[in-house]
């Protein structure tokens, strides 16, 4: 591992699925996807994540099939490059590099070795008209070849690839701007331009959205602001022309799509309806209704069993051809204004925030994936322009996670405004929480935050969670016992206080529980945790308190707040004075609940810095600037699932917890010291392992379970303990066997690890005890002190040498990190041992 | 423009019939229109659409099939049984032929036109042959279950396609045999005891059939094999007519709910040889049933229930933005049904099976320019006049003194005397009416109300002398020199008696002198319909509007047009003017403004002043607005010789009452829509 490898900006949390249409591998085992700079390709069968194509390094705009080798895939990307992959194997094979902004791709399967992309027209960025270029690919053996090649075809079209689309055998290609459609004739090289009325008595609004052409006839499918679907006719003539009109959708068709026959179109918007058209005829329609959320794109298999639609709501739906969904591939639900922030569940140790309108979605960061919805508002959601819904605006968890209290509001200029607080109970039982306590009105104006009291779980303190309101107010809620004879546990309200009546901007308990700060306008009050005594107050004007937190461990003694006139102060409670302070534009305030470290962020004009600092000291001791362009909205620390050693000292804060951002535009960003190639996830790796599809988590999970019974069977009849673990099973092996050739290290390397994966180790049985104890010290250690921290680390680097026994000190440091890999793989099989 | 004290009359509750069938003659570029009441319309397309001749209706004869045969013949077919042949020289029917099978549902020539075949209730289906002058029955083809709902001749005229209940059929002409029997899906939806009605079939030159049936679908079939090719629905209730370009590349189809589609054939590839039709256009001009489509070269013809004739330009097919290329919508006749008693301020409203009187209601206050007057004594339904027997009127008029209705039927003239005692009023049948007075296309009475004028279907016209107490007399008979023949539609009399113009089919104009009872002149020939006639009180001079919207002013006494005709002939009218859409039916005069003529169509009224400069295209011809901002000054300066008001609409009449009131009498057409049955139930989004 390099050492001083620089922080970089990493944007995770799976970026947009549905950036591009999505595209089926040929025989519809895989769907290929664009993501972020990625690719990603699925599974249909299983939904799960085979493969990430990695090496674009700008956002990937178009994929598509080699139509001469359907094992390849195309995919094109702003960087300006076409790489073409294997994608079976997920080994990039060629790059061509163009040198242009690359907006979208299409191939024909007859123009042998030419493509079309979609390019700025003066390659400029603020370029507001694009162009349709062909571009002659070289046949050269060379890893990266240059394609200078390019021949105009459209001029002034548009950008999106939804807005061109190439007719029937490569005959014609059609483009949609505005009002007007393009078809051009590469026969005749004759290009028509058909206009439409952009005005009507009926309030139609005839903007092209999207077009889409028959694979048989001619015939184009062009989709429209106001819902309809025209399908054009007779387009070589000039004047003959003639279209006929297909009206279900009553606003902006996104996308359109032929089948693979033409027998039927697909089409799809903001309805979330994918809508299925047979034969062209406006009364033969069928229809696949709650799909979640706007469909974005639509794309059909090449066998014709699958559709595919991508939504904004990072989802991308596989649907059978006989319109049932088959699979959901859900990524961060993006879209809605983020309003909860981010929080985590102490539990699972996923990332929790606003997911599909009045849902709270809980996602997996380590397996990029959603781990389930919860559904707060509980409330149909209706799509319609200006209907004020419901919305979830708080989210908080308490330590344990064992409860979740939620604020949501329906806000409407003529109603008053709605709240509604709701807190949850985690069931052990159900593995999901449940609704305990809902309370009307909590305050008479907007809640403005929320936050439990941090209690031990020896301590028997009673749940405690104060909420602050723009009413003047805070409020405590206790969780009690309402009724005498049964054991029924709700919440009530169990102190109100004010300041001078002033609205109440942030609130936030010490980390013992003890003290409550909570800040009203300019001046920050701290207050008692048993009695609800004013203790003291601070105050910093003119500036109102934006956020507020107390320090942690070492440094619990120091209350932080920031100013919105660019403040950041920090407050001694011991000696009640100002202990420092500093002009920053702070924007969002996090402490590491595992340290003493906060991060700040702060907004300066066009670009967020990220300061890192322990209260003790007012220098901080990470300074990253520059993190991105848009305006951070929400930050939070995540402790790792093991920590990890960062070489550099001045990123030792990164050792345990991992700090993720999410800005404006929903991208979520977190910090890595890794370089690109190293950021390979494992998880993904593992799954591409299994030989056969379908294998279902589920099965991997099953099939692991009777293996061990075998296993076990085999150990009471004394036969062959050997065969308890088999080569295949071991771990070692596995990466051996299905790593791709030309990133495996030489055999000769390899193979003193393949011989020891064969030798049965003497104490096999102790030494997995060990570990699990090993592990169970460390999660301990993790929960109590600070100082444990690196023992338990050396404890855990231990492990493996233990583990592997002999060959252990040859070991090279490349080797070392191979090893740390296996280290976090799968070991249950050696706790049912 | 002057000010006017309007009465705006909308007591006249006249509901137009429904549209029933049409039939399209391409070669002399007419449209044959039926009605539900058994009217016969024929529009002139090459005249600007005007309906050029009507024959009233009938009540015992209700028109299924209209066509147009050998030539210029029209024939007709109904409900009664009989096939009828209209005379359109002299606007009533020639002769009607017994088909002895019951109602007659359907009727088509053969395309050489010499053959008719009729479908029948009993299930037969008829040929008749087009000798001159009559139609001869020729045979039967093999009779078979269920009435014969449409009948569709192949170009070569040796199949039919005749549509029934349930099933389609193709005969063989030479043979009279059934050759094929197709099955007609019914409605999947629904009870299954609700038959399918094939509504309309086509016969394709290349041996498809396309149908029309109750079930909603238009479907296209094999008629060598019997197969059906394709099934398009188009609506949810019954597709009822349809029809095909000669050109057999598009279709028009009406259905119940208002809704026309244009299909049409396309190439499923291009330079390939299979084609397929296509649905394309769907237009939504109608609120009722289209019970009636047919399809010139260049439009979709259509005519519904709600007794609209739609007339719609393919764009594809015109050539730039021309009169021909816009939508056309008629509802209301091109003739005047109201005539007025300027001294008596009383309106007679012609219906087609009665006669209404009303006084004129009348207001003491007087107020300024936009005012709208209390009524002091509102308007009085006086009394109804029902005709007696089965046919229906075809010409009112009362006398200016308002002492004499007339009414003519098509076989009757009849003649009453009014009788006013204080307020109240009786009638009296004037019984000696000569009887060999059969039929009055128009009816006029003179300014002195001594005279009234009738106009034959020989192109001549009597001279009736009213006699008091309840009497008239035969004065003369009226001939033209030339010997004309076709009927005479329009009258215009002199205000002093001694002049009186008639127009007849022919579109010749002639001036008789009623002192002499000879004719005067002629008016030169010009080749367009007369669409108004009248002659000026005060310089005699005779006003006539045709239907390609020119107007001009001929001096009787000098024979010849007028200085003021010939500006405007050398200068030329508006655009805007000659692009309306509407002909000109009545014409009136201001005899406190001897320059002043009085002109108005469905959607506009005009006053003409002819001492004012006449507009050339740069000038915008509706100014009435922008001229009230002006000063005086300026106003003079930009005043020219039109002044439209569109303030009423759709207007039905105009006239000048003697004490310089304005009567004004409107229909809307949500009044109209109140009268119609409800339409069908359609779902309208967001409801």
């Amino acid at each position: 591992m390099v050492a001083h490898q620089p922080l970089r900006v990493v944007r995770c949390g799976g970026s947009k699925l549905s950036g591009a249409r999505a595209a089926f591998s040929a025989d519809a085992k895989y769907l290929l996807c664009t993501s972020g700079d990625y690719v990603k390709v699925y599974s249909t069968a299983t939904e799960e994540c085979v493969h990430i194509l990695q090496g674009h390094t700008n956002l990937v705009t178009g994929i598509q099939l080699n139509p001469q080798n359907h094992m390849q895939l195309y995919s094109c990307s702003l960087d300006g490059t076409i790489k073409l992959w294997d994608f079976t194997d997920g080994i990039l094979i060629k790059t061509f590099v163009v040198g242009y902004k690359l907006f979208a791709l299409y191939m024909l399967a007859d123009s042998e070795g030419s493509v079309f992309i979609i390019i700025p027209k003066k390659n400029e960025d603020a370029s507001d008209s694009f162009q349709l270029v062909s571009v002659k690919l070289p046949k050269t053996p060379d890893q990266e070849v240059e394609a200078k090649d390019l021949s105009l075809i459209l001029d002034d079209i548009g950008r999106s690839p939804k807005c061109t689309a190439f007719g029937r055998e490569g005959e014609y290609v059609a483009s949609v701007r505005g009002l007007h459609l393009l078809v051009h004739f590469f026969k005749k090289k004759k290009t028509n331009r058909f206009p439409l009325s952009g005005t009507s008595r009926k309030g139609a609004n005839n903007y092209f959205t999207c077009v889409a052409c028959h694979p048989k006839e001619d015939c184009i499918a062009s989709g429209h602001k106001d819902g309809k679907i025209r399908l054009w006719r007779n387009f070589n003539h000039k004047r003959e022309y003639t279209f006929s009109t297909l009206h279900w959708h009553h606003d902006v068709v996104m996308d359109v799509a032929f089948s693979v026959e033409g027998n039927s179109l697909l089409s799809g918007g903001v309805e979330s309806v994918l809508v299925q058209w047979r034969d062209g005829s406006d009364c033969k329609k069928e229809f696949l209704p709650r799909l979640g959320s706007t469909i974005e794109h639509i794309s059909v298999s090449p066998d014709g069993t699958f559709y595919c639609t991508s939504h904004t709501d990072n989802k991308i739906t596989i649907v059978h051809s006989n319109l049932r969904v088959s699979a959901v591939i859900q990524g961060l639900v993006k879209g809605s204004d983020v309003k909860t922030g981010l929080v985590v569940d102490p539990r699972t140790k996923a990332l929790v925030l606003n997911g599909k309108p009045g849902h709270l979605q809980f996602y997996c960061l380590q397996t990029d994936k959603q781990l389930y919805n919860l559904d707060i508002v509980q409330q149909e959601y209706i799509h319609q322009v200006g209907l004020h819904q419901t919305e979830l605006v708080k989210a908080a968890f308490n330590t344990q996670g064992s409860w979740l209290a939620t604020v949501e509001q329906r806000e409407d200029k003529e109603i008053e405004l709605e709240l509604q607080m709701k807190l949850w109970n985690y069931d052990e039982q159900t593995q999901s929480f449940t609704l305990n306590t809902r309370i009307n009105m909590p305050h008479e104006a907007h809640i403005t935050a929320l936050c439990f009291r941090d209690t031990d779980e020896l301590e028997d303190a009673t749940p405690t969670l104060v909420t602050a309101g723009k009413d003047g107010r805070f409020k405590v809620w206790m969780l009690v016992n309402d009724s005498a004879e049964k054991p029924s546990m709700s919440w009530s309200c169990g102190f109100v206080g004010s300041y001078h009546n002033y609205p109440a901007n942030s609130c936030c308990f010490s980390e013992d529980g003890s003290l409550l700060a909570v800040s009203f306008e300019e001046t920050v009050t701290v207050w008692d945790s048993d009695t609800w005594d004013l203790k003291c107050t601070f105050c910093h004007p003119p500036g109102k308190i934006r956020n507020l937190c107390f320090g942690r461990l070492s440094c619990s003694k120091y209350l932080l707040g920031t100013t919105d006139n660019g403040f950041l102060c920090c407050w001694n409670l011991l000696s009640c004075a100002l202990e420092w302070s500093t002009q920053l534009n702070v924007i969002v305030l996090q402490p590491d609940p595992l340290s003493e470290n906060i991060a700040a962020v702060s907004q300066l004009l066009d670009h967020s810095d990220l300061f890192v600092f322990k209260p003790n000291e007012p220098r901080p001791f990470c300074i990253q600037r520059n993190v991105c362009r848009e305006r951070v909205q929400w930050a939070v620390f995540i402790p790792r699932d093991v920590p990890e050693s960062v070489g550099s000292e001045k990123h030792q804060w990164l050792n345990r917890s991992q700090l993720y951002m999410l800005t404006e535009t929903q991208d979520l960003l977190t910090f890595s010291t890794k370089s690109p190639e190293e950021r390979l996830t494992p998880s993904s790796k593992q799954l591409a392992v299994e030989e056969s599809l379908p294998v279902t988590p589920f099965y991997l999970l099953l099939g692991k379970h009777r293996r061990q019974q075998q296993s076990k069977e085999n150990a009471e009849l004394g036969t062959a303990v050997i065969q308890s673990q088999l080569p295949q099973d071991s771990p070692e092996i596995k990466e051996l066997l299905h790593t791709p050739a030309h990133v495996l290290p030489s055999a000769s390397f390899l193979c003193s690890i393949f011989i020891n994966s064969l030798l049965i180790s003497k104490e096999n049985k102790s030494s997995g005890d060990v570990v699990d104890e090993v592990e169970m010290d460390s999660e301990k250690a993790e929960d109590e002190s600070d100082e444990d921290v690196e023992l338990s680390e050396m404890e855990q680097d231990t492990n493996p040498t233990e583990f592997l026994g002999e060959i252990a000190p040859k070991l090279s440091k490349a080797q070392e990190k191979e090893l740390r890999k296996i280290r976090r793989m799968d070991y249950s099989w050696v706790a049912a041992l | 423009m002057g000010e006017f004290q309007v009465h705006r009359v909308r007591f006249f509750a006249y509901v137009p019939a429904g549209v029933r069938c049409l039939a399209h003659c391409a070669r002399s570029a007419r449209l044959a229109l039926a009605r539900t009441d058994g009217a016969l319309e024929v529009y002139n397309f090459a005249a600007n659409y005007f309906q050029e001749k009507r024959i009233p209706g009938h009540e015992t004869r209700s028109t299924e099939a209209l066509c147009w045969a050998a030539g210029d013949r029209l024939f007709g077919a109904g409900l009664s049984g009989d096939i009828s042949e209209y005379d359109l020289e002299k606007l009533r029917v020639k002769y009607s032929l017994d088909a002895f099978g019951g109602p007659i549902w359907s009727m088509a020539a053969d395309p050489s036109g010499t053959q008719l075949a009729v479908g029948c209730e009993d299930g037969s289906v008829k040929l008749f042959q087009v000798l001159p002058g009559k139609i001869q029955f020729e045979r039967s083809l093999d009779r078979q279950r269920g009435r014969v709902l449409s009948l569709s001749w192949h170009p070569s005229g040796t199949r039919i396609a005749a549509g029934s209940i349930d099933v389609l059929r193709v005969f063989d002409v030479p043979s009279g045999r059934t050759i094929q029997r197709m099955l007609v899906d019914r409605r999947l939806q629904g009870p299954r005891s609700c038959e399918c009605v094939v509504w309309s079939v086509a016969f394709l030159s290349d041996g498809t059939i396309a149908s029309a049936d109750s079930a909603g679908k238009v479907q296209f079939w094999d008629s060598e094999k019997g197969t059906l090719l394709e099934t398009h629905p188009v609506s949810s209730s019954a597709a009822l007519s349809l029809a095909v370009s000669e050109e057999e590349d598009s279709i028009v189809v009406g259905t119940s709910q208002g809704a026309v589609y244009q299909f049409q054939r396309l190439p499923v590839r291009w330079g390939g040889a299979d084609s397929r039709w296509v649905r394309t256009k769907p237009f939504q001009h109608h609120t009722h049933d289209v019970r009636a489509v047919a399809h010139s070269q260049t439009a979709l013809i259509s005519g519904g229930l709600d007794a609209q004739l739609v007339i719609r330009p393919l764009m594809e097919r015109m050539h730039g933005k021309g009169y021909d290329a816009a939508l056309r919508k008629f509802t209301f006749p091109h003739r005047c049904l109201v005539s007025c008693a300027k001294k008596a301020g009383l309106l007679l409203f012609q219906f087609p099976q009665h006669l209404e009187l009303w006084r004129l209601g009348a207001t003491t206050a007087a107020g300024k320019d936009g005012d709208i007057l209390p009524v002091s004594r509102a308007p009085e339904h006086l009394l109804q006049l029902k005709s007696k027997g089965p046919e229906h009127i075809c010409s009112s008029c009362i006398s200016p003194c308002g002492s004499w209705i007339a009414y003519s039927t098509a076989s009757r003239l009849h003649l009453h005397r009014v009788r006013w005692e204080n307020s109240s009023c009786s009638i009296k049948r004037v019984c000696k009416v000569p009887k060999w007075l059969c039929s009055a296309h128009q009816l006029l009475c003179s300014a002195d109300s001594t005279r009234l004028f009738v106009a034959s279907d020989q192109g001549t016209v009597h001279v009736l002398k009213l006699l008091e107490p309840g009497g008239c007399k035969h004065l003369q008979t009226l001939r033209p020199n030339s010997g004309g023949s076709e009927a005479v539609y329009l009258l215009a009399a002199s205000a002093d008696g001694d002049w009186l113009a008639a127009a007849g089919g022919d579109w010749k104009i002639h001036i008789y002198s009623l002192r002499s009872f000879k004719p005067r002149c002629t008016v030169p020939a010009y080749s367009c319909a007369v669409t108004a006639l009248a002659i000026h009180p005060a310089t005699n001079n005779l006003v006539i509007a045709h239907s390609d919207q020119q107007v001009f002013e001929f001096s009787i006494p000098d024979r010849e047009y007028t200085a003021w005709s010939r500006k405007v002939q050398r200068q030329g009218l508006h655009k805007d003017w000659l692009e309306r859409d509407t002909p000109i039916t009545h014409i009136t005069f201001n005899p406190k403004q001897p320059a002043h003529i009085l002109l108005h169509d469905t959607y506009m009224f005009c006053i003409l002043d002819k001492s004012l400069p006449l507009p050339d295209d740069a000038t915008p011809l509706m100014n009435q607005t922008t001229l009230k901002q002006l000063s005086e000054k300026a106003r003079r300066g930009h005043a020219h010789a039109f002044k439209i008001c569109k303030k009423y609409q759709p207007l039905l009449f105009v006239d000048l009452l003697e004490e310089g009131c304005l009567v004004v009498v409107e229909r809307p057409l949500m009044d109209i829509k109140t009268q119609l049955p409800p339409p069908v139930q359609q779902k309208k989004f967001g409801t």
